[in-house]
């Protein structure tokens, strides 16, 4: 069965003549690392707002066709059984975190669901040293830096269990070193935890040699999704109204001369690789 | 002659600044930087640096708790943040936090408001500035509306639209996709031909390197390197300090250099490195579609 199923899914806001997403048909298994890749204003976030409910219960609008999370219809499930499978983080870790420390923060989900003392205590050691914010705990959340925040919000989500991450641009607001050491965190979880992360990022530099698959989308629709490598192979990647990773330009140009008959490298180390063995 | 004395005074400068918060939190340490008509600046450095405090400083919303900063050779000090706002125009990192009117139309309007301009004047300017910024079809819209990218561009509008000498941008490339990166630096250009002196707080270290002749880095509240930005960040002891990464196409360089490649430091564009390699793997004997 598919973790994630949209069916003929089409989806406009209230008050908007435009289809914010359009005939979306898509299928994602379990354990994958996927980019959702497009301009702003393609449909990113309305596709992720979709995955917990939040469209079509709470945003209102109209849409046909139909999602189904783990085998649930999203419009039948109500967004709090919902959110037991799929866990959301925002762009901004303020809008999401609410307790006077971290550890109520993090515990906060789990009282909510009932969760015994015993089962939340482990949960919270795990999540804890997967995001490496022990030395945190006694603090309040908002004392704490940005990537520190994006931590604790990451860990209050992933004691949830969810089999489903979903990540609306969680480096905007990061300096360069902090983004990457979150976007390598993420990695981490999702070998160990064998999660499904959903992530969409302007950091493509950092974010592409991490995924295992791309999804792509234009105007409301989705435009490919396959596993990275056919996907920034092919043309319609040059194509899209992003920012394309340095290599993946330079890489691409030189394939255009028919200078490169591999496939296009995905990062620093790759591209390196190559060039070491044709010398 | 008549030599005009403003040209040759820096537009802006800050001397010895200090700035503690309430909380006693040591903000500035010790500023002191001098910025020239017609120069565009990057300010960089990590989250918690200083950066956005300084900026603040340049419209006097922050005053310093020691030091000077001075606009135009004159004291923000002795001047209302209302005078000040005039000659400097700062956007603000979160759009969201500088807009509040219901129509697109009104958040220009109002931003013209105190400037002594006539009816006529005010209507003419804000029907360019929307034509300029391709927001004339959003003209009654709510700016809670408009998508991420074209709520930055409005509230860009609403300072371009005063025409302040100094602009000064908080992180204007954050969750831009690549058509609006280049929306915005064309803009940028088109101010420098006005010859307006531009000051951008920024992370996009790639960014900096392309379009940004001079980089101040700062770190702990003070500044820890002012020059030409590829020479500043090129350093890796700086990058260091200040939780940047070194740009890409210098970890490429080095890198190629490692396998033993030698390819020229001075490379610091996509297409200078493309020129190079295509140079380098015809040299191995890989032909282009022409040749082959």
């Amino acid at each position: 069965m598919d973790l994630i199923k949209f069916n003929n899914f089409s989806y406009r806001y209230k008050g908007n003549e435009e289809y914010a997403l359009n005939d979306i048909n898509l299928a994602i298994k379990e354990n994958k690392f996927i980019l959702l890749a497009g301009e702003t204003g393609s449909g990113k976030t309305s596709l992720l707002r979709c995955l917990n409910g939040l469209i079509p219960q709470f945003y209102a609008g109209y849409y046909k066709g139909s999602v189904k999370i783990a085998g649930h219809d999203t419009v039948e499930t109500s967004i709090s059984n919902l959110s037991t499978i799929v866990g959301i983080v925002f762009q901004n870790p303020e809008n999401q975190l609410i307790a006077m420390t971290v550890e109520n923060e993090i515990a906060f989900g789990m009282e909510n669901l009932g969760i015994s003392r015993n089962e939340m205590i482990k949960r919270m050691d795990e999540s804890v040293r997967l995001t490496e914010i022990g030395h945190l705990l006694r603090k309040a959340p908002f004392e704490l830096s940005g990537g520190e925040q994006q931590r604790v919000a990451i860990a209050s989500i992933l004691v949830l269990q969810p089999q489903i991450l979903i990540l609306d641009e969680p480096t905007a607001l990061l300096d360069p070193r902090m983004a990457r050491k979150i976007l390598t965190l993420l990695k981490k979880i999702q070998s160990d935890s064998k999660i499904t992360i959903i992530i969409s990022e302007h950091r493509m530099d950092l974010v592409l040699p991490l995924v295992d698959e791309i999804i792509m989308m234009k105007e409301g629709r989705i435009v490919g999704h396959d596993i990275k490598d056919n996907i920034i192979n092919g043309d319609d990647f040059k194509n899209l109204n992003i920012n394309h990773p340095l290599i993946y330009s330079i890489f691409n140009a030189l394939k255009e001369e028919k200078l490169l008959s591999n496939k296009i490298p995905d990062s620093i180390p790759e591209a390196i690789e190559y060039l070491n063995k044709i010398k | 002659m008549v030599i005009e004395i403003i040209d040759i005074l820096p537009k802006v400068s800050a001397t010895n600044v200090e700035y503690t918060y309430s909380n006693s939190t040591l903000a500035l340490k010790d500023v002191n930087l001098s910025i020239m008509k017609g120069e565009l600046v990057a300010i960089m450095g990590k989250n918690g640096a200083g950066k956005t405090t300084l900026i603040r400083t340049f419209n006097g919303l922050i005053k310093p708790s020691k030091g000077n900063v001075l606009i135009d050779g004159k004291n923000t000090s002795s001047q209302t943040i209302a005078e000040l706002s005039k000659k400097v125009g700062i956007i603000f990192q979160n759009p969201m936090h500088q807009l509040f009117s219901n129509t697109i139309e009104e958040e220009i309007k109002f931003s013209l408001k105190n400037l002594d301009l006539s009816e006529e004047e005010i209507q003419t300017r804000t029907d360019n500035i929307l034509k300029n910024f391709n927001l004339e079809k959003y003209r009654k819209r709510s700016p809670l509306s408009l998508s991420g990218g074209e709520t930055k561009k409005l509230a860009i509008a609403t300072i371009f639209c005063r025409n302040p000498d100094i602009l000064v941008f908080d992180e204007p490339t954050l969750g831009q996709d690549a058509r609006e990166i280049v929306f915005f630096t064309n803009l940028i250009k088109e101010e420098m031909d006005k010859g307006k002196t531009i000051v951008i707080v920024t992370h996009n270290i790639e960014f900096a390197m392309q379009h940004v002749p001079r980089t101040i880095l700062m770190a702990d509240g003070g500044i820890i390197a002012d020059g030409p930005t590829r020479s500043v960040l090129n350093k890796e002891f700086l990058a260091d300090k200040t939780s940047l990464i070194l740009p890409q196409i210098t970890q490429f360089n080095r890198a190629l250099q490692e396998i033993g490649i030698q390819c020229p430091p001075n490379i610091n564009s996509r297409n200078e490195m493309i020129m190079f390699l295509k140079k380098h793997l015809k040299s191995m004997g890989i032909k282009t579609k022409e040749e082959a």
